[in-house]
């Protein structure tokens, strides 16, 4: 039987160190909703999500109760609007009528975010996916809950560059649209490299076309209790510091199962994945930068730093594994500039720099994430920083990402506000050296040799 | 069997226990097992408690012993057992 310590430690990881399940996430297939009349598309889209999600949020607020766990964020992703919408969209603002239904849909069944505005271009653009992408900026301005991606490589295919270069217009003109919010459309928007079919976390979300009708997927957090956990680890070796992450991990993991199963059961809708990751929040003793300084760094960015990502990305996702029955998502660290008091401290100070951002990417579960940069960042660098970025993934074959945010009217020593689990940056000098010839090349980098397994 | 476990976390005082116990046996709720110890100098209780022979749904409970706990200045807080289960049972 269960006993008063065992009792008293779960309460305090939630009570005192932030532990939360971050999201639910219902994938929903929007497949059958693929219509060339935009407005049966659109009435069967908003039909479909409002049927299949109407439950939602009161079960995560049921569960919370019963649990007594936090569930921060319940959320809905589809099938990439790129593909429901090529047979009704002629032009981009036929995307933009999309776009507004799935923003109403998000709000009567009350969701606050739903992903998968998306294309999937990692080796070609289709026409409807070209007109799609240039209907995210308008989309991301007229909406508030709509969270939008491009795939624009994989391993296997290597990287469509004429796709990396577009986005970076795009990001400019997202940008540009969202000014008054200091450009806040772009903290909706991600790029991405290697993009998995059931990853729960915006913005990135997506329900792939591998996927089943609908199911739930679900994301743990919680950098706090694996930042008490290190407390006690002072003076120890890395070994011993490892299985304290690697336990931690594993009790973590254990409650976002049970939600998850939870969260099916009731929904009748099937359990997809966990994803293990840590996922900070803007609030103190929820950070993954407090973490390294636990480690024995004294700030996010210091020698060291890759190494102590690295370690603590293999150690959650070795103790989760064992929690989970079925892991899958981005799986890891995140980290987040914007989103992560720790970080945002350490750019602040001057002890992490983009650079040593790009550098721990290639430890870390995503990539260069709610970073601002300056506002005149031409679109052909923040092409040639989402090229570096997909390269990373395209070689170590996970998934990378690049949430870049040109704060229009803004440059280095100010920052950007985005309210709310967004938080704020501190915007982050970019390399002016020119990389224009490079990116407007055109055609794509071919996929790398170890990607031939056959 | 529907178990729970209630916590009661606060400044110890004379009828704690008494309070929270008179509230379950009114409601038709068996205690299956109790232990209290004070950590940091808080008076800390567990009960795992049966609810099936209670007429009141869940939600109910959870906000009559809320009040109970705010009568007496502690928290009060129900839970479903298996949160407890999952974490630390393999």
């Amino acid at each position: 039987m269960i006993n008063i310590n065992e009792v008293i430690e779960t309460n305090s990881m939630i009570e005192q160190m932030n532990l939360d399940v971050r999201t639910i996430t219902l994938g929903i297939s929007l497949l059958d909703c693929i219509d060339p009349d935009l407005e049966a598309c659109k009435d069967k889209i908003y039909q479909k999500i409002t049927t299949l999600a109407k439950d939602l949020v009161f079960t995560g607020q049921e569960i919370e109760k019963e649990f007594g766990i936090p569930i921060v964020n319940k959320r809905i992703s589809i099938t990439p609007i790129a593909i429901v919408g090529s047979a009704a969209c002629k032009k981009p603002e036929d995307y933009v009528e999309l776009a507004k239904t799935l923003d109403r849909a998000a709000k009567t069944v009350g969701v606050n975010f739903i992903g998968g505005y998306s294309a999937i271009v990692s080796k070609g653009m289709t026409e409807s996916d070209r007109i799609f992408m240039e209907s995210i900026p308008e989309a991301l301005k007229v909406t508030d809950r709509i969270c939008s991606s491009v795939n624009v490589g994989s391993t296997k295919t290597g990287l469509n560059m004429d796709a990396v270069r577009k986005m970076g217009d795009i990001i400019k003109q997202t940008a540009e649209l969202t000014k008054e919010q200091d450009s806040l459309g772009c903290a909706k928007l991600v790029v991405l490299c290697n993009a998995p079919d059931d990853n729960p976390f915006m913005a990135g979300a997506f329900h792939g076309v591998s996927e089943a009708e609908a199911i739930i997927n679900v994301g743990v957090s919680g950098p706090g209790v694996v930042k008490k956990a290190l407390e006690s680890c002072h003076g120890a070796d890395f070994g011993t510091m490892c299985e304290t992450v690697k336990k931690t991990a594993f009790k973590i993991t254990r409650v976002g199962q049970l939600v998850a199963r939870e969260a099916s059961k009731r929904l009748g809708i099937p359990f997809g994945i966990v994803d293990l990751s840590l996922a900070p929040t803007p609030a103190v003793g929820d950070s993954i930068a407090e973490i390294f300084q636990e480690m024995g760094l004294e700030r996010a960015g210091a020698p060291g730093t890759t190494a102590a990502l690295a370690l603590l990305n293999d150690q959650v996702k070795k103790g989760g594994v064992m929690a989970s029955s079925y892991v899958g998502g981005l799986s890891g660290a995140f980290i987040p500039v914007s989103e992560d008091q720790g970080m945002i401290d350490a750019v602040s100070d001057g002890a992490l720099t983009s650079e040593k951002l790009e550098a721990m990417t290639c430890v870390c579960s995503v990539g260069l994430d709610m970073i601002a940069i300056p506002g005149d960042t031409k679109p052909e660098t923040i092409s040639g920083i989402i090229a570096d970025e997909m390269a990373i993934g395209m070689i170590n074959q996970k998934t990378t990402a690049a949430r870049l945010i040109p704060v229009i009217g803004k440059t280095v020593g100010e920052s950007a506000e985005f309210g709310g689990l967004l938080g704020y940056a501190p915007i982050m000098p970019v390399n002016s050296f020119s990389c224009d010839e490079f990116v407007n090349r055109g055609g794509r980098i071919p996929a790398p040799i170890h990607s031939f397994k056959n | 069997m529907k178990k729970a476990i209630i916590t009661v976390v606060g400044k110890d005082s004379v009828g704690i226990i008494a309070k929270v116990c008179t509230y379950l046996a009114n409601n038709q709720i068996n205690i299956m097992d109790i232990s209290q110890t004070i950590v940091q100098g808080f008076f800390n209780m567990m009960m795992i408690v049966d609810l099936n022979a209670s007429g009141k749904s869940f939600d109910v409970i959870s906000e009559e012993l809320d009040q109970i706990g705010e009568e007496i200045g502690c928290s009060v807080k129900l839970q479903m057992e298996d949160i407890f289960n999952s974490m630390h049972r393999i």
